[in-house]
């Protein structure tokens, strides 16, 4: 088992830059998800971690030994593919046993391995039988008993979900989770799916062209997102946009908006805040002003979207439309076209410098 | 699922009847009448046509086994179909590999076009290519000798490898076409897979490539194994006094002794013989594929 250290690492394909001057370090035993929107360079650089692709510039560590040239087969890692490419011509037993087999372990040590690594991903009576009679979420714990029987030193997964069906999906994600600790293996995870990131995920990278945009653990992202990509892209945000005024941001409109979260900024500049849709309140009367809510707008219901346990509501303010996510308590119930206040905190307000 | 697809097409024959008529026709009347012609033939004493009296007799089909002749000339054509098919394995299954896997786009349909073109070529042009290029004082001979400080003799003309040669040139597209779509198939996060796992890339090919391409090798060797046993032109030109084979002795029977019944009974006796190779073979080969 080892950390992953990625310095400065450059790619480009042609005159696209797949990556650009990444560094990020992975640390031992941890769960790293990395997540991007498609073409942000998150397969290109678990491919470089992988070895299947070299970097232009930049170093590769696993756990202090300098990689960045060693082919993929000399790095002792496990892999899990997007469409598991499980062997068809091998019984799931044979599969797992690849990785040793290639080794020259002996026969007898590979079958107990084989079985204990199938035990593990809860497969252990299906070594006989052939990838194309498992179901999909069989093959994606094949695939993984694949990766780790062979005890490499990270584990890299590419999108290892996509392919299943949502319930399946929340079941691996626990399974999968279950088992990076039981065996505390430095696992890093691209996804898409920013749910899947922050359930799992003890930190997060997230890249968008080529460029790491922030990296820290889901909540610090999720609460101080440092951009307007950060914060729309890993969960929801409303952004309000002005000047910095030191305490927060002015918006055209003169209206004042306090962030006691975030960035310092110099009076004057551009600026942005941003908002979860849950952290705000909205109420058809203005209410006391206290210091929990001391940001206040007003607007107009556009659109009510239930949901089950929340409804979402569009508000209408100057030309931009705010979204509110309200827990359904069976109280609040707003129509569509009436005038509203939203009120939230300051500490609910991320300060992001814009210019 | 196979019992699926057969009670599919069990209730889907009567409507797919007007389809396939067009074909059966066609064989029948292009395949099966001639060849059930040279089927009764070849129990005749003579052609009806020269005038003299015929009868039925067995004597054709005697005569390979009376006559030690021909039973070497078949274990040399069997020999000859395995070593072409060999080689070209040896030459196909390599560039199959590389149009498959390495090459795209462009470069590809290029090299594609290089293989394919003996296929557009006609049979005698390419043999007769073959005999200016390999005879001694030919294009060959001259070239090397122009680049070569020393003096050497090349006259591969009328020579076993001069067969070899030809007749691989002229099936190795099979081999290139057949491995090339199996190849193709096969997911490069396989051999992704496999090298992630340690192995190195002759491991991958050993073990995960080739077991998987093996539907398209069968294919290949046996599109190419049986006709090149039973082939004459390129053995004829290219082999000289050295290429008599099996197929050379079929040939005679027909155009130069014009004992058609001999000929026959020597056609089918191959016949029996290939499928008799292929009977014992195919669960080997099924296995493998």
């Amino acid at each position: 088992m080892a950390g992953v250290q990625v310095s400065n690492v450059s790619r480009s394909f042609g005159a696209h830059k797949a990556l650009d001057d990444v560094s990020i370090d992975f640390a031992d035993g941890g769960f790293y998800a990395l997540l991007g929107p498609s073409g942000s360079g998150k397969t290109t650089l678990l491919r470089q971690i992988a070895g299947f692709d070299f970097p232009d510039s930049g170093r590769i560590s696993i756990g202090g030994e300098s990689v960045e040239r060693v082919p993929v087969e000399k790095r002792r890692i496990g892999m899990v593919f997007q469409n598991y490419a499980l062997f068809p011509n091998m019984s799931v037993s044979d599969n797992v046993a690849f990785g040793l087999s290639v080794r020259g372990e002996p026969k007898a040590v590979i079958a107990s391995e084989v079985q204990r690594a199938l035990d593990l991903v809860q497969l252990g009576t299906l070594g006989g039988r052939r990838p194309h009679q498992l179901s999909g979420g069989q093959r994606q714990r094949v695939a993984l008993a694949r990766a780790i029987v062979t005890t490499p030193r990270v584990l890299l997964l590419d999108e290892p979900l996509g392919a299943l069906d949502k319930a399946l999906r929340v079941d691996m994600q626990i399974e999968l989770k279950r088992i990076q600790r039981e065996i505390g293996i430095t696992t890093i995870f691209v996804t898409h799916d920013q749910e899947e990131a922050l359930t799992m995920s003890d930190r997060i990278g997230i890249l968008r062209d080529g460029k790491l945009v922030q990296e820290g653990p889901p909540e610090e992202i999720y609460d101080r997102p440092k951009s307007e990509f950060a914060a729309t892209f890993l969960g929801d945000a409303n952004i309000l946009r002005g000047n910095a005024t030191g305490t927060g941001i002015r918006l055209p409109d003169g209206t004042g908006i306090a962030a006691s979260a975030g960035v310092t900024l110099v009076a004057g500049m551009k600026a942005s805040c941003a908002v979860r849709p849950e952290r705000i309140r909205i109420a058809t009367n203005a209410g006391v002003p206290d210091r929990a809510h001391a940001n206040i707008l007003t607007g107009r219901v556009s659109k009510r979207i239930f949901a089950g346990n929340n409804s979402t509501y569009f508000v209408d303010r100057d030309g931009q439309t705010i979204k509110v996510i309200v827990q359904n308590t069976g109280i609040e119930k707003l129509a569509e076209g009436q005038q509203v206040v939203l009120r939230w905190s300051s500490e609910s307000t991320v300060l992001i410098d814009a210019s | 699922m196979a019992v699926q697809i057969a009670a599919a097409s069990r209730s889907g024959l009567r409507s797919a009847l007007p389809l396939l008529a067009p074909a059966y026709l066609w064989l029948t009347v292009a395949i099966f009448l001639p060849l059930s012609a040279m089927v009764f033939f070849s129990f005749m004493t003579d052609l009806p046509r020269s005038g003299k009296p015929w009868a039925f007799t067995l004597e054709n089909y005697a005569a390979f086994f009376s006559q030690s002749l021909y039973l070497t000339l078949l274990v040399a054509s069997l020999r000859l179909g395995l070593e072409v098919t060999l080689w070209c394995i040896v030459i196909g299954y390599p560039a199959a590999y590389v149009l498959a896997k390495v090459l795209k786009g462009r470069s590809r349909e290029a090299i594609f076009l290089l293989v394919i073109l003996p296929f557009w070529s006609n049979g005698l042009v390419r043999i007769f290519s073959w005999a200016m290029v390999l005879r001694e004082g030919g294009i060959l001979d001259t070239a090397l000798n122009a680049v070569l400080p020393f003096k050497i003799n090349i006259d591969l003309m009328y020579s076993y490898p001069a067969v070899i040669i030809g007749l691989v040139h002229s099936y190795v597209p099979y081999m290139v076409l057949t491995c090339y779509l199996t190849l193709q198939a096969i997911d490069d996060s396989l051999i992704e897979a496999g090298r992630s796992l340690g192995a190195s890339r002759l491991q991958v090919l050993k073990r995960v490539i080739i077991p998987l391409s093996m539907p398209g090798l069968v294919a290949g060797a046996v599109l190419i194994f049986v006709p090149v046993v039973g082939s004459f032109m390129e053995p004829r030109i290219l082999g000289g006094r050295t290429g008599t084979f099996y197929g050379t002795v079929i040939e005679d029977q027909f155009v130069a002794v014009f004992n058609w019944p001999l000929g026959a009974a020597l056609s089918f006796i191959l016949l029996a013989v290939v499928l008799v190779i292929l009977a014992v073979t195919s669960p080997v080969l099924r296995r493998a594929a």
